[in-house]
């Protein structure tokens, strides 16, 4: 019976033992040293990034890795405010590359889940047995940096004194911008009907600008009715074009008649600043061989800008606008600082684009 | 006398009342009333009542009922406050029946003008592009009907200004006009009699003309500055237009939108060998010119 005890608490001990490893990630560990193949090595790293374990993270990198800890989690993280700062990783898809005794090169797309949507992150990682486990080596990022400098910046900004709802009727006040609908192009797509085209402010102050569009039946009924979202530039300036897109999901173009569009500009208050240059544009393929617009973009002003967003129009060799597509850039935009960007091209609209515009929406956290 | 609002729901059940006594009266002894048929808004006047002892008063206006206790055999005086708002009244008259009578209560002289002028903006040189419209009330706020000479005055910043004098139907005054080749203040002021009100157009200028950028290499870099960006007429475009300069060369395509700053726009671009240049604003295009990169 005494000996019963001992035993039996004996074995107690080991099972909360094993629970409280298994909790404080003792599997990972063990995957960590244990990893017996470059792609066992990236997965347990893509695990300790995804559960924000970055010390343990930097701990199980290969010991060439020349990069610090700080400069690491910056790397992967983000910075700055940047969209990448309000992600998190949601899933890491492996693949071997090319593998010798000794080394490997294993490509890792990692999907970030952010309020704005998904992100993907291609990157091809070098993996290095050491002893009995491999390891990543995790190249030191280059962050670029701008020599310290004063900028000035004597930059446009327009405020807006409304009317005084006390006054008379009839008593002076401020038009709303004009705005035009420059095109309009109605697509099928697969479950879908899309509209898109540009809109341009044509007015000499700045807009906010909503485009809605109403699909009507063949008896003149609405169908649906949708808004641009996040596919358009909503403030524009005087005389900036924007393009606009609007997806109807679920809708087929057979049950269309016609559509009913509505641009609505207010009046408000907007900056000038910060200009963007989108540098080096080209289609070409990413990492998975997806047709892509790739280009810089530069922020030419002098503060940093948090979160920018890719607009691009495509158009046809007759100029009429066939798609417009977008993309979220994870990182922050630092002044005279190219950061690249990629948004993605469907195939059937690569091979029918003849030119293509891009504009930036833009994101600071510092109130202009 | 004692007032009656139209906002207390006891005022509308009694007004209700009235509105059967009206009917009542009216097939009773409707010729003994002898109010004027027509009386000017705000103005006092008395109507002769015939007979003898205590009776009851009711004055039925548009926006409001006076209830009053008056003595048979002298004279109703209408105070100048009942008779405020333009439009049909109905006087009752109770003793040991009802009787009534209906008077018209025009507006007064003209003393207010609302006057709406649009737009705010307009682009200079557009023919019919400047809408004024006049409203004449008198000094009760009563639309006044009855035609009404309104002077427009329309006065450029630069230039001579020109008046147009239009009478007014319905109480509205209305005139259309081209705006002017010269951006800057419109003042234009509607008056009639009196009265007066000012509003402002502003011209702007229009859509951008000649549009010309120039290319200035410098290292690697290269920077690209407009002229002058004006319009048609000589106007220059206010600052902050946005200008979009696309460079082409062999890396791929370079766009800015950038912002007109004191006249010009301008910016600074790699280019990387050999590269064409061109500059838009808005739809219009300006010309294109071609660089030699370094890089």
């Amino acid at each position: 019976m005494k000996w019963g005890l001992v035993v039996f608490l004996t074995l107690a001990t080991l099972v909360l033992v094993a629970i409280a490893w298994l909790q404080s990630g003792g599997v990972k560990q063990h995957t960590i040293s244990s990893a017996a193949t470059p792609e066992e090595a990236v997965q347990a790293l893509m695990s300790n990034l995804q559960a924000h374990n970055f010390q343990q993270a930097y701990d199980s990198l290969d010991r060439s890795s020349d990069t610090d800890i700080a400069s690491f989690i910056r790397d992967v993280a983000g910075s700055d405010g940047s969209l990448r700062t309000y992600s998190s990783l949601q899933s890491a898809d492996v693949s071997p590359l090319h593998a010798d005794p000794d080394q490997a090169l294993v490509r890792v797309r990692m999907n970030w889940s952010s309020a704005l949507g998904s992100l993907d992150d291609v990157r091809d990682l070098r993996v290095r047995r050491d002893g009995s486990v491999w390891r990543v080596v995790w190249p030191k990022p280059a962050f670029p940096a701008v020599p310290p400098q004063v900028l000035s910046v004597n930059y446009l900004r327009w405020e807006v004194i409304g009317r005084n709802t006390s006054q008379n009727w009839g008593s002076q006040d401020v038009d709303s911008p004009k705005v035009r609908i420059t095109s309009m192009n109605a697509i099928s797509r697969p479950g879908r009907v899309v509209i898109l085209g540009e809109v341009e402010n044509e007015d000499t102050i700045p807009a906010y600008l909503n485009v809605n569009a109403t699909l009507l039946k063949t008896d003149g009924s609405p169908l649906d009715e949708e808004g641009s979202f996040d596919l358009i530039s909503h403030v524009l300036l005087p005389k900036q074009v924007s393009p606009y897109r609007i997806d109807f999901p679920g809708v087929r173009m057979d049950a269309v008649k016609s559509v009913r569009m509505d641009a609505r500009a207010l009046l408000v208050p907007a900056s000038a600043d910060p200009v963007i240059a989108v540098a080096d544009q080209a289609v070409g393929k990413d990492g998975l061989n997806r047709n892509v617009l790739k280009g810089e973009l530069v922020n030419q002003s002098g503060r940093p800008v948090n979160i920018a967003q890719v607009l691009a129009a495509y158009y046809d060799d007759s100029g009429k606008v066939i798609w417009v597509s977008d993309g979220y850039v994870d990182q922050a935009l630092m002044p005279q600082v190219p950061v690249p960007f990629a948004v993605d091209i469907p195939n059937d609209i690569a091979e029918r684009l003849k030119s293509y515009r891009v504009i930036v929406n833009h994101y600071s956290r510092t109130s202009n | 006398m004692k007032r009656t609002s139209r906002s207390d729901f006891e005022k509308y059940r009694r007004l209700a009342m009235l509105a059967l006594l009206w009917a009542l009266s009216g097939w009773a002894r409707a010729a003994d009333l002898h109010p004027p048929a027509t009386v000017e808004a705000g103005h006092a006047f008395s109507i002769p009542v015939p007979g003898s002892g205590p009776g009851t008063f009711y004055l039925v206006g548009p926006d409001h009922v006076v209830k009053r206790d008056v003595s048979l055999g002298s004279d109703l005086e209408i105070e100048s406050r009942d008779v405020r708002a333009a439009g049909r009244y109905q006087v009752i008259l109770c003793d040991s029946a009802c009787t009534s009578a209906p008077f018209e209560v025009k507006a007064a002289q003209p003393a207010h003008l609302s006057f709406f002028l649009h737009p705010s903006r307009v682009p200079v040189s557009t023919p019919n592009s400047i809408d004024g419209t006049a409203f004449v009330f008198d000094q009760y706020f009563n639309l006044v009907l009855t035609p009404a000479a309104v002077d427009f005055q329309i006065t450029p910043a630069s230039g001579t200004g020109f008046a147009r004098r239009v009478s007014s139907r319905h109480g509205v005054a209305w005139m259309r006009t081209d705006s002017t080749k010269h951006e800057g203040r419109v003042q234009v002021t509607a008056a009639s009699g009196s009265v007066q009100e000012a509003r402002v157009v502003q011209q702007v200028a229009a859509e951008a003309c000649a549009l010309r950028v120039k290319a200035v290499p410098s290292g690697n870099m290269v920077t690209l500055e407009t002229d002058p960006v004006r319009d048609c007429s000589g106007n220059t475009l206010p600052d902050g237009t946005v200008i979009s300069f696309t460079t082409v060369d062999r890396e791929g395509k370079t766009t800015v939108d950038t912002p007109i700053k004191k006249g010009v726009a301008r910016t600074q671009l790699s280019v990387h060998g050999r590269a064409q240049i061109s500059v838009a604003c808005g739809v219009i295009e300006g010309n294109e010119v071609a660089v030699n990169g370094k890089l």
